[in-house]
């Protein structure tokens, strides 16, 4: 690749992680600007190992103030009132993660990203979004879809032990090992909104549980107008009819969308189990590096992980006629 | 189980985490968040710059500090009711102890070597108390296991690459790759001019008809006079000229290979010989930078290729900081991937000798990675394997065993699967650590010492710090602090006696008894007389038989453990690139991928699956079992075709 060489404070730094992808996949990392809307136990997670990696700049947006809930599975925050009151948690995390790594440039924007410019999405290469609500995702996606450059949309949510990333790269090249050289591969994307469209029933077989219930979910605190996680056990009665609603319209026998995993994630509200953080934002964290260095397999498009049966799915949900 | 129940079991827990490095600092800031009030932690290593690229409790200003330490206080900011103890000391320490262990609910392993973990793994079946290891596999990337005495495999069930060794003979005349131009430059070349004096030291070129006319000490001596520039050109033109000449003198050992080249000053750069003692002087580095010769000869990038005449300008210039210098270090110098000078030296040496060969020359980069066994690291894999050692651990803690699972990360999908959990394996029965399964020593008992038993079997092999060597009733040999002068004598004696003339004779159908008190390991060893061992193959002239399981392809003395002058030159790790095809095939025991991708093939065959239609989809019991299905593995390949599928 073009461009200078690294600096000798670089190679030092960088030295163990350029042994696993390469001088110029180090090189990309460095100029990759990446934002992040909505912090929270998974994506401050995210957000440390993409700094530590090295990208040129993170962006967080995230202008509530520190609660009990938002404390939880965050380690950017020192536990100390006199630090954190009266501060946005992006200006906290910010500073945080300053300190992991002296050549990434750190910024807290404030505002909303779903009410932002359009032209404000231009100057990222990488987009996450987590926190908010269905609608808001699809939204932000289309932003991203609209702008000249390519945007790459991750989406990720974490629900008591389990966990959903959704990624958009939309059209994608890249160069694929192969046991003799690297051959050219492409890959296309779908966008959140028509994925989530396709008829269950054409999923491609033994979609992941998960799947489902995220759906119900997620449909439940969009006709709710809540966010994630703002959910109780009070609320399953509810919930359990809408899985009846959804399983009925698109004939899939309700079995799929298990009533203990519904009540397991309604239980839990905004509780996360905090080991599952690392986990989803250490997957989430090696697919942005994947994408912006062009070195890896990219998985498409759905990833899925249970605590409770200790398996992290791919499901590739794009095509309405795979079987 | 009942989160109550969960939470209870994580705030009673008293957890000890071995290791602060990469998956420690994750683990650490995992176990503080899920609530573990009462952590221990063990790690005698300070920080390093290149530790923060993924160590993220560490910064810039750490550096040289207790990784344990500086550990505890980044947790304590974001956690400040949380007790960590921190212990910047070594895990093989006497004070870490059976009874240690013993106060802990369950101990997480964050290590990076192999001789650590197994003391950890004996240390924890003998106080009985469960442990998490993780680790690469190789080939399959990392993997997260469970071993629980009685219910689990012990760490050490299934054999583990040891270091890779080379013959001699390849290393001192013969090299044919650049690892083993590497391993001459740091192991003999490295540990010659700046180690150890009194370290045995096989660097000379043997002409093959045994006569060792050439004594090399007088050469490598620096006269208190001697100038520095001229005697960096005689260890120059010694040791990449002159010895070439002598060894090409033995026709016999060049007549099926490459002939190498003598190198000498003089033909690579003529220009150095005008330059004056002392004129080089003027590039001395001010005092606030490290040394390093790459930087006064004016080259910056360490991913280039160096020609011959600038590695040995990098070579002299190293030889020169190093004599006129760092002069206090030198005969108690080991060769450190950390220390910018040293690896410069190495990266020069094995070039300059490479080229001698004919074989490609490296980048400073590379040559780094292969002579200080660099793990390749990210901070995502040890985020990701942190937190399923928690998520095992919490299990353990809640004794919910049966749920229990051994996790695979992989680096391509199998089966859609990026992390792929499978049932913990059971106990090797002819496991010698865990089980009481004798070994079987093939030993020439008239010609090997007890000295080479200690070394390459007990020690090497075996992994023990504190052995004890019963033959009966007889003890005969002991390693230990409080050990009484006559009886320390009478071991010293000992040591160098063959096996036959020990006082309690050692012969073919002998059973030793070796024990470590510390590790609380104990193992009998039946020993049985060969005359003949194949140097290449075999270069410890023994071979342990019965740690492994018994269909015999997986008995490979190349991976067997350094000879006096074998040298040991990569770790686990390394084998991960080279050695790990071959090991797939020669380890019988080995979870093989495609085995365990096999088992999950036929779970997925097994299942009722959702097809097209709707009708499919009324089979709610079957899909509902099936998603939960479980691959279970047995341990052995001649038993992996019964590979069971069972319903949880």
């Amino acid at each position: 690749m073009d461009g200078e060489e690294l600096t000798a404070q670089e190679t030092a730094l960088y030295d163990r992680q350029i042994r696993v992808w390469g001088v110029d996949a180090q090189k990309r990392l460095s100029k990759a600007q990446i934002l992040v809307s909505g912090l929270n136990g998974t994506s401050v997670e995210f957000c440390k190992n993409i700094v530590l990696a090295g990208v040129g700049s993170l962006t967080l947006m995230d202008d509530r103030l520190v609660t009990e809930d938002a404390l939880q599975a965050n380690f950017l925050i020192p536990r100390d009132e006199t630090v954190y009151s009266g501060r946005s948690l992006s200006e906290l995390c910010c500073e945080s993660l300053r300190d992991f790594n002296p050549m990434v440039r750190v910024l807290a924007e404030k505002g909303d990203l779903a009410q932002c410019e359009i032209d404000f999405l231009d100057k990222f290469d990488v987009v996450v979004v987590t926190g908010c609500s269905l609608k808001t995702k699809i939204e932000i996606n289309e932003k991203c879809r609209k702008r000249a450059k390519r945007i790459a949309f991750y989406a990720i949510e974490c629900r008591d032990s389990c966990g959903e990333i959704f990624v958009d790269l939309q059209n994608y090249t890249y160069a694929q090992k192969k046991s003799d050289g690297t051959a050219e591969c492409h890959l296309s994307y779908p966008r959140l909104e028509d994925a989530i469209l396709i008829p269950w029933r054409n999923l491609p077989r033994k979609v992941s549980k998960l799947y489902f219930a995220m759906r119900v979910i997620e449909k439940f605190e969009l006709s709710e107008g809540r966010n994630p996680g703002e959910l109780s056990n009070f609320d399953l009665p509810a919930v359990l009819k809408l899985r009846k609603e959804l399983c009925d319209a698109q004939s899939l026998n309700e079995s799929h969308v298990p009533e203990t995993l519904l009540e397991r994630i309604l239980v839990a509200g905004p509780m996360l189990y905090p080991p599952v953080c690392p986990i989803l934002g250490g997957i989430l964290g090696q697919e942005v590096i994947k994408a912006i260095s062009g070195k890896g397999d990219p998985l498409k498009n759905f990833f899925y992980f249970d605590a409770a049966d200790g398996k992290g799915v791919i499901e590739d949900i794009s095509n309405p006629s795979s079987i | 189980m009942g989160s109550d129940s969960k939470e209870e079991a994580i705030k009673r827990a008293k957890v000890l985490m071995v290791g602060a490095g990469g998956i420690g600092c994750e683990l650490l800031k995992t176990l503080a968040l899920s609530g573990f009030q009462d952590v221990h932690i063990i790690d005698m290593d300070t920080i390093e710059v290149s530790n923060l690229n993924r160590q993220f409790l560490f910064r810039q200003s750490h550096v040289g500090q207790s990784k344990a330490k500086v550990a505890r206080d980044a947790v304590l900011k974001f956690m400040p009711q949380i007790n960590i103890t921190p212990y910047h000391a070594n895990v093989k320490d006497p004070g870490f102890n059976v009874d240690f262990f013993k106060q802990f609910n369950v101990v997480l392993n964050g290590l990076d070597n192999l001789d650590a973990r197994r003391h950890v793994n004996r240390l924890c079946l003998a106080a009985e108390v469960p442990l998490i290891e993780s680790g690469t596999t190789g080939f399959l990337g990392q993997q997260v296991t469970v071993h629980i005495k009685g219910r689990t495999e012990c760490y050490e069930c299934q054999p583990k690459p040891t270091p890779k060794t080379y013959p001699v003979c390849t290393i001192t005349s013969t090299p044919s790759k650049f690892v083993h131009c590497i391993v001459w430059a740091k192991d003999l070349l490295f540990a010659k001019l700046f180690g150890d004096k009194n370290q045995e030291n096989d660097l000379f070129v043997s002409a093959g008809d045994g006569s060792d006319s050439v004594k090399p000490t007088d050469i490598f001596e620096r006269g208190s006079d001697e100038d520095l520039e001229q005697y960096g050109r005689k260890i120059y033109d010694h040791v990449f000229g002159y010895n070439i000449e002598v060894a090409l003198a033995n026709e016999e050992t060049w007549k099926s290979r490459r002939r190498p080249n003598p190198i000498f000053l003089k033909d690579v750069l003529p220009e150095r010989l005008i330059l004056q003692n002392g004129n080089l002087e003027k590039n001395f580095l001010t005092e606030d930078l490290p040394l390093s010769a790459m930087t006064s000869v004016g080259l910056s990038n360490p991913q280039d290729v160096w020609s011959l005449a600038d590695n040995s300008r990098i070579f002299l210039e190293a030889l020169r900081l190093f004599f006129g210098r760092r002069e206090k270090e030198i005969g108690n110098l080991t060769f450190d991937k950390d220390d910018q000078l040293a690896v410069e030296f190495v990266t020069s040496a094995a070039n300059i000798r490479a080229s001698s060969f004919g074989i490609s020359l490296h980048s400073l980069f590379d040559a780094k990675g292969i002579a200080g066994n660099i793990v390749h690291a990210v901070a995502t894999t040890n985020a990701i394997i942190a937190g399923l050692i928690v998520i095992e651990a919490i299990k353990v803690l809640q004794a919910d065993f049966q749920n229990c699972r051994m996790t695979y990360c992989l680096e391509h999908p199998a089966r859609k699967m990026l992390l792929m959990p499978v049932e913990p394996f059971e106990a090797n029965k002819s496991c010698y650590v865990c089980s009481e399964t004798p070994l079987l020593l093939e030993v020439n008992t008239r010609t090997s010492t007890l000295r080479d038993f200690v070394d390459k079997i007990v020690k090497n092999k075996l992994g023990m710090s504190f052995p004890l060597i019963m033959q009966g009733a007889t003890l005969i040999f002991e390693v230990g602090d409080d050990l009484e002068e006559d009886v320390a004598a009478n071991y010293a004696l000992n040591l160098d006696k063959v096996l036959v003339e020990l006082p309690a004779p050692v012969t073919s159908g002998t059973m030793l008894t070796v024990e470590d008190l510390q590790q609380e390991l104990s193992c009998h060893i039946n020993v049985k007389h060969r005359e003949e061992f194949d140097e290449d193959k075999e270069p410890d002239k023994m071979v342990l038989l019965g740690w492994t399981a018994p269909e015999k392809k997986s008995q490979v003395v190349s991976n067997g453990n350094s000879t006096s002058a074998a040298v040991s030159a990569a770790t686990e790790t390394t084998m991960k690139s080279e050695e790990a095809k071959v090991n797939a095939e020669i380890s019988g025991t080995k979870r093989k991928l495609s085995e365990i991708l096999e088992a999950t093939e036929n779970q997925e065959a097994s299942q009722i699956l959702s097809g097209p239609d709707a009708d499919s989809f009324k089979n709610p019991q079957e899909l509902e079992d099936g998603d939960d299905d479980l691959v279970v593995l047995d341990n052995y390949p001649e038993t992996s075709k019964k590979q069971r599928l069972r319903q949880v």
